[in-house]
């Protein structure tokens, strides 16, 4: 579990993160929402120790991160998985180098032992046909799918994601969110999504924070979502015809 | 302002380098693929240019040499003490700042723009000793390159000269080896060490730091050509005053 206590961050003095309270739960998908410039990104680099709040904690199952020395922070972030926007798999390895990469890094596992982690986790994500091949050299769907697979070969206990269905088709995006949300179940870990995929939030929204201005305006999950008297929310969530029928559909269904 | 900031945050980037140390297998591996990547793929141009740069040398030399009192012999010994002094270590990192330079720079740079450092800091990686670090003690050979540099120019500088009929086989070889000073060598692998870790440095710190997208990536590896040259062209003045003078 992660909980944020009183986070705010500035910039050059422009606040950006205006004091966020929240928890995000362990086998969960959290997702964070809210309009460009709402501070989403700013938030996840926080929570993955790439920005140092101007005020507010951080606690990994009850472990303030600002409390932690160097080294410690160190041991935690080796239980973090990232899966980026881009993917951001290393051009020069292959899939499967791009997926050993932590191990190799982190494990004093022999390579057999880490080869057949690697086949273990890329047969998860249904890849084991592309190991030997660059990141260049597979679809951008896979792509997402090497570095989910790179993100939970060390068996982290945090996940976290930036818009991991940004540019794919919607088939390919709504099996990229179910696949986080299933490995989330199964190895029972905290994940954190950051996304402006309304698909995303309707499918496996189980906790949604929503951003607005640097501040939480709402929190709670799909199930209730449509009901929000957050006129932003709805404004953002529904801000399309076909999602205003869904919403008057869900409404009706009362 | 801005020039103090980057100065203050490369000689910060430089210290942060040496915290936090890789695992040494995979350092090792990252070590021999930049000495390869480097070093051995610098080796062709270096060659080449510094055998024609020999040659060139020596005809300038040979064709403003008209009084028959200066005997042929200062041929050689021009064609020794420029190669050795200046065209071997300077010039020829100039070109590797063309080379290496804006090879690291842009490999680093796509990197940033790519996430991939991003993704490094994540997982509690030190990326600047993981990108950096390999490639300083790859450039460690550079001292190596020079001395090929300087061999291949002379050998251009003699072929040039006795092919071109500009000179004895015996009176070029003479002028070689007169009035030799060793800690000319000295003074140019003392000037290549330094250049080495300028060509490794000031181009990771262009790309590490560079901000936007695969556009500015290019403007990256321009600015870092110019300055790593400039930062050569003082360096180059402040040893020749401090080790010749």
């Amino acid at each position: 579990m992660i909980k944020v206590k009183n986070l705010h961050k500035s910039f050059s003095g422009e606040e950006i993160l205006k004091g966020i309270d929240t928890e995000f739960e362990k086998g969960k998908t959290n997702l964070i929402i809210g309009q460009s410039g709402a501070g989403k990104t700013v938030f996840l680099k926080c929570l993955l120790g790439l920005i140092t709040p101007t005020e507010g904690s951080i606690e990994y199952d009850g472990k303030a991160y600002a409390t932690l020395d160097k080294e410690e922070q160190r041991e935690l972030r080796k239980n973090m998985g990232m899966v980026f926007q881009g993917g951001a798999l290393f051009d020069s390895m292959t899939v499967a180098e791009n997926v050993m990469f932590p191990l190799k890094m982190f494990t004093k596992q022999t390579k057999s032992q880490r080869l057949d982690r690697v086949r273990k986790v890329l047969d998860r994500v249904d890849l084991l046909n592309v190991d030997k091949k660059f990141p260049s050299e597979i679809s951008g769907g896979m792509q997402k799918r090497v570095s989910i697979a790179r993100a939970i070969v060390n068996q982290p206990k945090y996940l976290f994601c930036d818009e991991p269905n940004s540019g794919l088709d919607p088939r390919t995006a709504i099996l990229i969110d179910n696949l986080i949300q299933e490995i989330t179940k199964e190895y029972d870990i905290t994940t954190v999504i950051n996304t402006h995929d309304m698909n995303s939030v309707l499918e496996i929204g189980e906790n949604i924070i929503f951003l607005k201005d640097g501040r939480l305006e709402w929190q709670g999950n799909k199930d209730i979502i449509y009901k929000t008297e957050s006129e932003s929310l709805s404004n953002f969530v529904y801000s399309s015809d076909l999602f205003k029928k869904v919403r008057e559909v869900q409404l009706k269904g009362i | 302002m801005s020039y103090l900031h980057s100065i203050g945050e490369y000689f910060i980037m430089l210290k942060d380098i040496f915290r936090r140390m890789t695992k040494g297998s995979v350092l090792k591996t990252l070590i021999f693929k930049e000495i390869d990547d480097l070093i051995i793929n610098s080796m062709g141009i270096v060659v080449f240019i510094s055998f024609f740069i020999g040659g060139v040398v020596t005809i300038q030399t040979a064709l403003n040499l008209n009084n028959p009192l200066i005997p042929k012999s200062l041929i050689g010994f021009t064609a020794r003490q420029s190669i050795i002094l200046e065209f071997a270590p300077t010039f020829i990192s100039i070109i590797m700042a063309g080379k290496v330079g804006s090879y690291i720079t842009s490999s680093i740079g796509t990197m940033r723009v790519t996430e991939q450092i991003d993704a490094l800091e994540v997982m509690g990686i030190n990326s600047l000793n993981y990108l950096v670090f390999p490639k300083i003690i790859a450039m460690l050979l550079y001292p190596f390159v020079i001395s090929i540099a300087i061999f291949v120019g002379l050998l251009g500088a003699y072929m040039a000269g006795v092919m071109g009929g500009f000179v004895a086989s015996e009176q070029f070889l003479e002028g070689l080896q007169s009035d030799f000073i060793p800690f000319h060598l000295a003074y140019a692998f003392i000037k290549s060490f330094f250049f080495a870790l300028i060509l490794a440095t000031v181009p990771s710190y262009h790309g590490y730091y560079m901000k936007g997208g695969s556009l500015e990536v290019g403007q990256a590896s321009t600015t870092s050509f110019v300055w790593t040259s400039v930062i050569l062209i003082i360096t180059n003045y402040v040893l020749t005053q401090l080790l010749l003078s």
